[in-house]
C-alpha cells in the first residue's frame, strides 16, 4: 500500500502573531507540523505497519519546512519530498496544482491530509487535490478503514459521524480524534537524517509559471481587534434583556 | 565558532520538550506532594529510547551525543527536577561507567537492559562515611572463591529503591585503600533498601539506603581494573556534573518562566510590576545568568564530544549552575510575592529541588577545589 501525506509546516499554535510592515513575522516563531497534518502522518505509518508498503511525506513551502518533513520521517515515515522552489508558491489553487503535479508522478493507493491547515485555515488544498486527480475524497476522518481495496470512513459531520464507504484511490483529511500522534523516538530522529529527502523545483514537475499562478490574492493582514473590557448589566431583567438587544443591534450591529 | 544546533539536536530537544509538557509537567506538583517516583513516566521514557539517549547503539542506546543529552535534561528538569534527577543518575553514574569500563561480556548483561529502559540503574558510591571524600569508605568486598562477597551500607541513593542493577565501590585493599567498582543486581540475596528519605526537594526522585548482608556476586561483576575504583568514578562525575548542570538550567529556566509572566500580569500601585525597575532588574539578571549557565554546559557538552578535555569545563558549568539556579528561584519567589511562598505556585518547590544541586555529584565547595587544582593550586 503505497500511501501519500500532504502535510504543511505552520506556527506552532501557542506562538503569538506579531504584524510588522503589514506582513505576519516569522523570525523567532516555532514551527511544527500543522496538527492536522501531524494525524494524517500518524495513520498513513500505522497503515503501512498493518498493510506493508510505503509512506511517502510531501510538502509545499520554503526551506525550513524540511524540518517538519524531518520530523515525519522521525516519526516512521519513509521518504519525503519538498517543493521549495520559490516559483512554487501561491495560494491554494497554487499549491493544489503543485501538489498534483508531485503525485502524478508516483503510484499511490491512498492520499491523507489534514482537514485543514491552522494557519490559513481555508480546508481547501486537499479537496482541490483530490479535484486535481480526479480522485474521490472523503474530509475530516476520525476513523479509516481499509479492507483490500475498500475504506470505510468515518467522518465528522458537525458533531455527527457519517459513514462512508469508498473504494482506492483515494484521497481522505484528517480530523482531530484520528488517532493520537506518537512522539518520534530517539532511534527515529537518528535515522531520520540518512532518509531520502528529495527537493523539487518548477522545471522538474513540468510546470509553467502560468500553471500555477494564484488565484487570488492578499490584500491586507491585520489583527483582530483587542478585547476591551466587557460590559455587565444591572437592573430589571426584563430592562437587561431590552438593553442587551438594543446593543446587538446598535452597538454591535450582530443582529440586523 | 559555531553556536547552532544539528537538526538532531534540534529534533531532539523538540520531541523531548513536546513529551515533557505533556507527559511530565502535569504531574510535577503531585509528585512532590507525595514524593512519588513516577515509574510509568519512566516506561515512556524507555519506550522512545530516553534511557539510553547517549550509549551506542550497539548497547541498547540510541547514539546520541553529549549535547542532545544536555538538551534533553534541560527539558526534563524545566518539567520536573525530581524526574530529571532520577534520569540522570541513571544515565550518567549507572549506564556511563558500564560503558566506559564493562567488558563486552558487562555491557550485553547490564547496560542493554538499562540503555534500552528494561530496568532503571543506580550508583553507590556515599557512605556515612564517605561523601566528599570517597576515600572514607568502609563498604568491602572479600574475594571467596569464584565470587566477591560485599558487605557495607550506601546512603543517600538514587533510584535505590527502583533499581535493576546498581554499580557500587567497595574497599578491596584496605592496606592499600584500594577501592574497586562492582556491579550488583538488585535481586542478590543480601541486598535490601531502606525506606525513602523524607526530603526537602526532589521528591519525585527515590533516595534510599542500599544495606548489603554478605552479597555474594560472581568474580566477573568486578567493573574496571582491581583497586582503581576510585580513580573511574572521578572521571564518570565529569559527566554527571556537566548533566546535572543542565538540569540546573532547566529548573531554573521554569522558575524565571513563572516570574516573567507573573510580573506581567501582576498589577500593584495602577501598573504591571514588571514596569518597576527593581523588578526588570531582577529578571535581566535571571535571563542572563540562565543563559550564560547554558553557554558552560553546551561548552563543557561539546568539548566532551570533540574528545577533548571537559573536567574543567565541567566543574566550571556545574558550579555556576548551581548556583545562579539556587538564586534564579529565590529571586522568582520574591517577584511572586506572598504567592511565591505558597505551593499553589511552583516557585517555591522550584527552589527546594534546586538546593540539591549544589551538593549532590561534588558540592560547591568541592567543584572551587577541582577547579583551583586545575589552575595548578
Ligand atoms: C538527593 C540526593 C541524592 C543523592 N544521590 C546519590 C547517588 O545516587 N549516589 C551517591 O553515591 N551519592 C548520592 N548522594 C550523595 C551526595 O553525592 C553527597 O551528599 C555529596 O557528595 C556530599 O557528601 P556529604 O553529604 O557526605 O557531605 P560532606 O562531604 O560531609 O560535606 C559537608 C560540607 O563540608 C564541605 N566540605 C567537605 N570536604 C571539603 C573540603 N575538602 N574543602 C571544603 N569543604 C569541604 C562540603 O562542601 C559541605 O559543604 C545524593 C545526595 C542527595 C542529597
Amino acid at each position: 500500500m503505497n500511501i501519500l501525506v500532504c502535510l504543511k509546516q505552520t506556527f506552532d499554535t501557542e506562538e503569538r502573531i506579531v504584524i510588522e510592515n503589514g506582513k505576519i513575522k516569522e523570525d523567532g516563531v516555532k514551527f511544527v507540523i500543522n496538527p492536522y497534518d501531524e494525524y494524517a502522518v500518524e495513520e498513513a505509518i500505522r497503515l503501512r505497519d498493518d498493510l506493508g508498503g510505503q509512506v511517502t511525506v510531501i510538502t509545499v513551502g520554503p526551506e525550513r519546512a524540511e524540518e517538519a518533513l524531518r520530523t515525519a520521517l522521525a516519526m516512521g515515515a519513509d521518504e519525503a519530498i519538498l517543493a521549495d522552489d520559490p516559483a512554487l508558491f501561491g495560494d491554494e489553487y497554487t499549491a493544489a496544482k503543485v501538489l498534483a503535479a508531485i503525485v502524478k508522478q508516483r503510484e499511490f493507493d491512498l492520499i491523507i491530509a489534514g482537514n485543514q491547515a491552522v494557519d490559513d485555515g481555508s480546508g481547501q488544498v486537499a479537496v482541490r487535490l483530490a479535484e486535481e486527480l480526479g480522485i474521490p475524497h472523503v474530509s475530516t476522518l476520525t476513523k479509516l478503514e481499509v479492507n483490500g481495496n475498500q475504506v470505510v470512513a468515518h467522518r465528522d459531520a458537525e458533531g455527527d459521524e457519517e459513514i462512508v464507504e469508498a473504494s482506492l484511490p483515494l484521497l481522505v483529511t484528517a480530523q482531530q480524534g484520528l488517532n493520537e500522534p506518537r512522539y518520534p523516538s530517539l532511534i527515529g530522529i537518528r535515522k531520520a537524517n540518512k532518509k531520502p529527502l528529495t527537493k523539487v523545483t518548477l522545471a522538474d514537475l513540468g510546470l509553467s509559471l502560468e500553471d500555477i499562478e494564484a488565484r487570488t490574492e492578499i490584500t491586507e493582514t491585520f489583527l483582530p481587534a483587542p478585547k476591551t473590557a466587557g460590559q455587565i448589566l444591572s437592573g430589571d431583567l426584563a430592562d437587561q434583556v431590552k438593553e442587551l438587544v438594543s446593543a446587538l443591534k446598535t452597538k454591535d450591529k450582530v443582529v440586523g | 565558532m559555531n553556536f547552532e544546533f544539528s537538526s538532531e539536536q534540534q529534533m531532539i530537544r523538540n520531541m523531548v520538550r513536546e513529551f515533557a509538557e505533556a507527559e511530565i509537567a502535569p504531574k510535577a506538583a503531585e509528585l512532590d506532594r507525595n514524593a512519588r517516583f513516577p515509574i510509568e513516566i519512566f516506561d515512556k521514557m524507555g519506550k522512545l529510547g530516553l534511557m539510553g539517549l547517549p550509549i551506542p547503539e550497539a548497547y541498547g542506546g540510541a547514539g546520541a551525543d553529549m549535547i542532545s543529552y544536555c538538551l534533553a535534561l534541560e527539558e526534563i528538569g524545566r518539567a520536573c527536577a525530581g524526574t530529571g534527577l532520577s534520569y540522570e543518575a541513571h544515565v550518567s553514574l549507572a549506564c556511563v561507567p558500564l560503558l566506559l569500563y564493562g567488558t563486552e561480556e558487562q555491557k550485553q548483561k547490564y547496560l542493554v537492559p538499562l540503555a534500552s529502559g528494561e530496568g532503571i540503574g543506580s550508583f553507590g558510591l556515599t557512605e556515612p562515611g564517605a561523601g566528599s571524600d570517597a576515600g572514607g569508605t568502609r563498604t568491602t568486598a572479600v574475594l571467596d572463591g569464584d565470587s566477591w562477597v560485599i558487605n557495607g551500607n550506601k546512603i543517600f541513593i538514587t533510584n535505590g529503591g527502583y533499581a535493576k542493577t546498581v554499580v557500587l565501590t567497595a574497599v578491596t585493599d584496605p592496606a592499600t585503600r584500594g577501592i574497586s567498582a562492582f556491579i550488583v543486581p538488585t535481586d542478590t540475596p543480601g541486598f535490601s533498601t531502606s525506606k525513602p528519605y523524607e526530603k526537602m526537594g526532589m521528591r519525585a526522585s527515590n533516595t534510599v539506603e542500599l544495606i548489603l548482608e554478605n552479597v555474594r556476586i560472581p568474580e566477573e561483576n568486578l567493573l574496571g581494573p582491581l583497586n582503581a575504583g576510585f580513580k573511574q568514578f572521578l572521571s564518570t562525575l565529569d559527566g554527571g556534573r556537566v548533566a546535572i548542570a543542565a538540569l540546573a538550567v532547566g529548573i531554573a529556566q521554569s522558575a524565571f518562566e513563572t516570574a516573567l509572566s507573573y510580573a506581567k500580569q501582576r498589577t500593584q500601585f495602577g501598573q504591571s510590576i514588571s514596569k518597576f525597575q527593581a523588578i526588570q532588574h531582577k529578571l535581566a539578571d535571571m535571563a542572563m545568568h540562565i543563559d550564560l549557565a547554558r553557554t558552560a554546559v553546551l561548552k563543557a557538552a561539546w568539548r566532551k564530544d570533540q574528545g577533548l578535555p571537559y573536567t574543567l569545563e565541567a566543574s566550571y558549568a556545574k558550579l555556576f549552575a548551581s548556583e545562579i539556579c539556587t538564586e534564579t528561584c529565590t529571586q522568582a519567589i520574591q517577584i511572586l510575592g506572598g504567592n511565591g511562598y505558597m505551593k499553589e505556585y511552583p516557585v517555591e518547590r522550584n527552589l527546594r529541588d534546586a538546593k540539591l544541586i549544589e551538593i549532590g555529584e561534588g558540592t560547591s565547595e568541592i567543584q572551587r577545589l577541582v577547579i583551583a587544582r586545575q589552575l595548578g593550586c
